[in-house]
């Protein structure tokens, strides 16, 4: 099986070189980094190449890395059906960047598109219907952003007084505990108040 | 926008104009919170707009603060039908990162409770079909016979649903023998019950008028939307992730994938009570095995809890129970996908680990909700009526599609 994959990987970085940025084996997986601007040409590649032959798209997701300079990495799985193979393909989106949409090639990409807009807030050009999906009418932030937190900003009530169900700013009567547990042996940095700069210092 | 706007229509023949209604979210066939907004045409669904997310708990974000164990019970919260399927998935994952192999006998429990999970789905799922197509009798029969796979769950793990047994490196806790043999002897039962739901649907008129050639979805369809499980099987195409990419130790075991011919409604019907059948061949099988392939369920290291008797006795295994049931364990950095072929379909975790105890991005790849985008393009041109049959032979549940 890995040098099934090995095999595809070569295959498809000599068809595609302008597309492909880079592609690795890791865990018996298959993963290709592609330039963001050829998805969709990638995409059809994919599909249409008969050694390849990914008929179906499984997943689009994407993944939220602030510290990075392309801070966004959209991640698509194929498979085939034909083959039994599966591929995985990520490209890189600085967080002002568009991506093409895929809709055009595999239309099951269009709930996908949703929803990574929905959560993370990349923008999909030439997708059909780019709403929100999951998240609430109205609702504003992109949740599965790191910097956006666990507890929300709103939360809903239903207000008897008014008879009707009222939006308020999100109260906790205790911070949202998110357990550290770094060892202070093991170079945790911890930013102390007064100090300003990193590392534990005395 | 929903409504539009007909300033255009003057005159009153000429105010014929198409419905748009609210199909849900409190319909009783519409399986859960879904809101479907559907454009009519007389009684004919010219476009239908599923609004989905009403379930939505915001798994994925929750998961990314929480260590991989505590992660393990919100599977079961996904597709509520068939909990163990899910938390199969969650399990494969974590243990290709870390390259675990879990004990034999672990595998083959596993083996057994995924297909209890899907033939108490496939129970749920024929018999609330027939109900939303008008026959009230199936459900009563099928949810009967749930009842006693649930007690079967619970007495695996004393958990009816949300059973959380499956766990990194094994299961939680071993099998006694009299429960193998209580669910042999009831898998040796239940195909009188499968006659009987056979007797009353199959050959039935009504149930073959609301569901023969309806919601057709061809090949094609079925690899553009991106289809997977009986979607994809009723409509001609082996594909089953047991056999064509073996997970666990199914590449064991002896069964049939049913397959469907015109992909309407009627042939999935036809494919889930086939694969019920399929899937009781296995339970006998493992059954089988488990009691010969005696052993343990976990496998003993950093993943899993000590022994109780060694935590009596060593300090270091009690450190390690409570490191493990703090902190959690470590996963290696690296990004996987697992997928299993849950009842619904292929239902997929990509995990993506930084190398903490907490995964970093955890996507769930749920069947349900690819096949309930193509909703619009099944349903097109059919009756009102069909959508309802049409919702039940997808197989959507909520909890999985919204997360």
């Amino acid at each position: 099986m890995p040098d099934e994959l090995d095999e595809l990987g070569a295959h498809i970085e000599r068809m595609r070189p302008e597309c492909v940025l880079g592609w690795s084996v890791d865990f018996g997986e298959l993963n290709v980094e592609v330039a963001s601007a050829s998805v969709v040409a990638f995409a059809e590649f994919l599909k249409a190449d008969m050694t390849c032959r990914f008929s179906t798209l499984v997943d689009v997701t994407a993944v939220d890395r602030p510290g990075r300079d392309a801070r966004f990495e959209v991640v698509y799985h194929f498979l085939s059906m034909h083959r039994n193979q599966r591929i995985r393909t990520r490209c890189g989106l600085r967080e002002d960047d568009m991506i093409a949409s895929i809709t055009g090639v595999f239309p099951a990409a269009n709930w996908f598109e949703r929803e990574v807009y929905d959560m993370f807030g990349i923008m999909f050009t030439g997708h059909p219907d780019l709403r929100r999906i999951l998240t609430d009418y109205g609702f504003a932030g992109h949740p599965l952003r790191k910097d956006f937190p666990t507890t929300g900003y709103t939360e809903v009530r239903y207000d008897d007084a008014l008879k009707r169900v009222v939006y308020e700013p999100v109260k906790l009567t205790q911070e949202y505990r998110q357990f550290d547990f770094m060892s202070p042996w093991e170079g945790a940095e911890y930013i102390l108040p007064d100090e300003g700069g990193s590392g534990a210092g005395d | 926008m929903m409504d539009g706007h007909f300033d255009d229509v003057r005159t009153g023949e000429q105010r014929i104009r198409n419905f748009n209604i609210n199909f849900g979210p409190q319909h009783p066939a519409a399986h859960g919170v879904l809101r479907l907004v559907l454009e009519l045409d007389g009684e004919i669904v010219e476009r239908c707009d599923p609004h989905i997310g009403l379930l939505h708990r915001g798994t994925e974000k929750l998961m990314e603060s929480r260590t991989y164990l505590q992660n393990l019970p919100y599977f079961d919260r996904l597709d509520y039908v068939a909990p163990m399927n899910q938390e199969h998935a969650w399990c494969l994952a974590i243990e290709k990162l870390t390259g675990t192999a879990i004990p034999r006998r672990a595998s083959i429990i596993r083996v057994l409770y995924s297909e209890i999970g899907r033939i108490l789905n496939h129970l749920l799922n024929v018999t609330t079909q027939a109900m939303d197509v008008g026959a009230l009798t199936p459900p009563l029969w099928g949810f009967e016979e749930r009842e006693k796979l649930m007690v079967f769950y619970e007495r695996a793990c004393g958990a009816r649903l949300h059973a959380a047994y499956f766990r990194p490196g094994g299961v939680h806790r071993d099998l006694p023998q009299e429960l193998i043999d209580d669910i042999d002897r009831w898998a040796g039962g239940f195909p009188g019950v499968l006659d009987d739901i056979d007797g009353l649907l199959t050959e039935n008129r009504i149930f073959k008028q609301r569901n023969v050639d309806i919601g057709v979805v061809s090949e094609q369809d079925a690899l553009d939307w991106g289809f997977s499980g009986v979607m994809v099987r009723g409509s001609g195409l082996a594909w089953d992730l047991r056999r064509a990419q073996p997970y666990e130790c199914y590449d064991e075991f002896e069964f049939g994938i049913p397959v469907g011919r015109h992909g309407d409604c009627y042939d999935r019907y036809l494919v889930r009570m086939g694969e019920m059948r399929e899937s009781l061949k296995i339970i006998r099988q493992a059954c089988d095995k488990l009691r010969t392939e005696k052993g343990d369920v976990l496998v003993r290291g950093k993943l899993t809890p000590p022994s109780r008797a060694e935590m009596k006795s060593s300090m270091e295994a009690l450190i390690h129970h409570f490191k493990l049931y703090t902190e959690g364990f470590h996963v290696p950095e690296g990004e996987v996908y697992a997928a299993v072929e849950a009842p619904k379909g292929e239902f997929g975790v990509y995990l993506v680990a930084d190398g903490s105890n907490r995964p970093y991005r955890a996507k769930i790849r749920a069947p349900g909700f690819l096949h309930l985008q193509a909703m619009d393009h099944v349903a097109g041109g059919h009756q009102l009526a069909d959508v309802a049959a049409i919702i039940g032979t997808m197989d959507v549940v909520f909890g999985e599609i919204d997360r």
